[in-house]
């Protein structure tokens, strides 16, 4: 009995919770679809739109080339998790397994970054984009994420984990260093690989800064970057803005709830700095 | 047999260095020399008409220690982190050891308070200022009160802090329930036998055993709400009466780097914020001994 009655408390308090946490997305959503006038409307409050208006959609869309963006946001993940996995993933490696001179220097100057806050790189990233003509380009946008210290510590871990007789059989098979690395070893680290590709589109999809400065033209910036130049000119105009904010994450929230577990675990397992 | 092992190490040497070579380059280019150039660039100021970098030496140091701007922002930035960090760290606590026990749901309230970390900043921020209005938003309008939220300079910075907070809740909460699941469960059913209640096991069993766990969400939470730049940014327009007592340090980086130019200016203000951040790191990382424990 005493059981039940906590249990009920124990859901009134994890529900509550819960609508406090969706209650922004569900007024997101009714935002995008009502007309300006019933946004301002306070006498009687408007909760639900009384006609879905989804000319919003229409509007925005041809304000703001969304496929672009998502193109553009698109291929910066792509890339970035890409360069982050493999230079990682070979630098985890030797740095878990192979044993050579300058090695705990060189790991110790991974670490270093890791502890720095990013912004202090920031204005010499700018200008060598710049000085390369890398303005306005989904290279421009990927620069800063071509090689990743955190992965680089995610992995090492990872290889840190498995077995040391693995790669023994392998070397007395006759196996060299590339070959254990990448036949016996690599496939055995594919859920590091999932969590460091995970944590970097996250990372990177969020990021509002680095774009906004690299890629201020809206048809090669990103959507957080395009959202904010948006929020800056559109005022008072909610529906169109919300509407926007819809765009912009529904695929990325479809997409976590798929793959929530990969997701959840991911940050679980990489922890680190977001 | 002595050949073979030496071979070995040559191999071992060889390949070692190949295989870091690309992150060490990478992180000497896009780190290493940044970070140095960025000290470097605090000791110059950019010259009037586009003239290139000018030495001033301690110039710059010496007008951040005068500038009530930087002030006032380091201060709305410890307000803000002030806020953040302990509630977020605190809710999330408390949620993981609820969701910790063998619950119908439990998941599906996982995967929603995980929500928010899946969502650019800025969509959330656009969002939250359009709930905060204080005309037309849903939060005065359900509660009939006329609080404004974002544009009184003495509440801005806390309700953006609230934001914050809603934001970082199920990040924390992931990692505590990582945490907890290294707790064996017979600890808590020999407290029950002791007639230990709920309080008295949470904090005399969950939070000793997990304190690794605490001490790392407080010191990346710390590091990442003294960087907060997103929010405040989408949050808070130029017209906006409490724009002076909400701009963050990392704001006011940008603001002066980007905005206006001043890449002297910017890169000083972001040593400062260097500096500060490593001071708090470092009193955490002394302050740990008295309360973290490791097994």
């Amino acid at each position: 009995m005493k059981k039940t009655i906590s249990n009920v408390l124990i859901y009134i308090v994890l529900i509550l919770v819960s609508i406090i946490m969706l209650v922004p997305f569900a007024w997101m959503f009714l935002t995008a679809f009502k007309t300006t006038a019933e946004t301002m409307q306070v006498d009687p409050f408007v909760i639900v739109p009384s006609v879905w208006q989804t000319q919003n959609f229409a509007n925005v869309i041809q304000a703001m080339d969304f496929v672009r963006l998502y193109a553009n946001t698109l291929a910066m993940v792509a890339l970035r998790i890409l360069f982050a996995v493999l230079t990682s993933t070979l630098a985890g490696y030797a740095f878990a397994r192979l044993h050579f001179k300058g090695k705990n220097l060189m790991f110790t100057l991974v670490l270093v970054q890791m502890m720095i806050p990013v912004q202090i790189y920031v204005i010499p990233q700018y200008v060598m984009v710049s000085k390369m003509h890398l303005t306005n380009t989904v290279m421009g946008l990927v620069f800063p994420g071509l090689v990743s210290a955190f992965g680089t510590f995610l992995l090492r871990q990872a290889y840190m984990q498995l077995p040391r007789d693995l790669e023994e059989a392998a070397i007395l098979d006759g196996c060299n260093i590339p070959q254990t690395f990448l036949y016996i070893m690599a496939p055995l680290t594919k859920s590091a690989m999932v969590a460091l590709g995970i944590f970097t589109a996250v990372f990177a999809y969020k990021d509002l800064m680095w774009p906004m400065i690299v890629c201020p033209d809206n048809r090669a910036t990103t959507l957080a970057s395009a959202l904010a130049k948006m929020n800056g000119q559109y005022q008072q105009k909610y529906p169109e803005l919300m509407m926007a904010a819809l765009i912009s994450c529904v695929p990325m929230i479809i997409i976590y709830v798929i793959f929530q577990k990969q997701f959840i675990e991911g940050i679980a397992t990489s922890g680190g700095k977001l | 047999m002595k050949k073979k092992t030496s071979t070995r190490q040559k191999s071992e040497f060889l390949w070692g260095w190949i295989f870091i070579l690309p992150t060490m380059i990478g992180l000497a280019v896009l780190n290493f020399y940044p970070m140095i150039a960025t000290v470097k660039q605090s000791f110059y100021k950019t010259g009037d008409f586009g003239k290139g970098n000018i030495y001033v030496g301690l110039e710059n140091y010496n007008r951040v220690f005068g500038d009530t701007e930087v002030w006032q922002s380091l201060l709305n930035t410890v307000k803000y982190a002030v806020i953040e960090v302990p509630f977020s760290i605190i809710f999330a606590l408390l949620l993981a050891v609820l969701l910790n026990k063998k619950l119908k749901g439990r998941d599906t309230f996982r995967t929603i308070f995980f929500l928010p970390m899946v969502v650019a900043p800025a969509a959330i921020a656009m969002v939250w200022k359009w709930l905060y209005n204080s005309n037309f938003g849903l939060i005065n309008n359900v509660f009939h009160v006329n609080v404004k939220w974002i544009s009184d300079p003495n509440l801005a910075i806390f309700s953006i802090a609230i934001i914050g907070i809603w934001s970082a809740l199920g990040y924390n909460l992931v990692l505590f329930l990582a945490g907890l699941q290294e707790v064996p469960r017979d600890y808590y059913e020999a407290a029950s036998l002791d007639g230990a209640n709920g309080w008295a096991q949470l904090m005399h069993i969950t939070v000793p055993l997990i304190s690794p766990t605490i001490f790392f969400v407080l010191v990346t939470r710390v590091i990442g709400a003294m960087q907060v730049f997103d929010l405040i940014y989408m949050m808070i327009d130029l017209n906006n009466p409490a724009w002076k007592k909400t701009e963050s340090l990392v704001f006011l980086f940008y603001k002066y780097s980007f905005d206006q130019s001043k890449k002297g200016y910017g890169a000083t203000v972001v040593v400062v914020l260097l500096v500060v951040i490593m001071i708090l790191t470092v009193i955490q990382l002394i302050g740990q001994k008295k309360w973290v424990h490791y097994e």
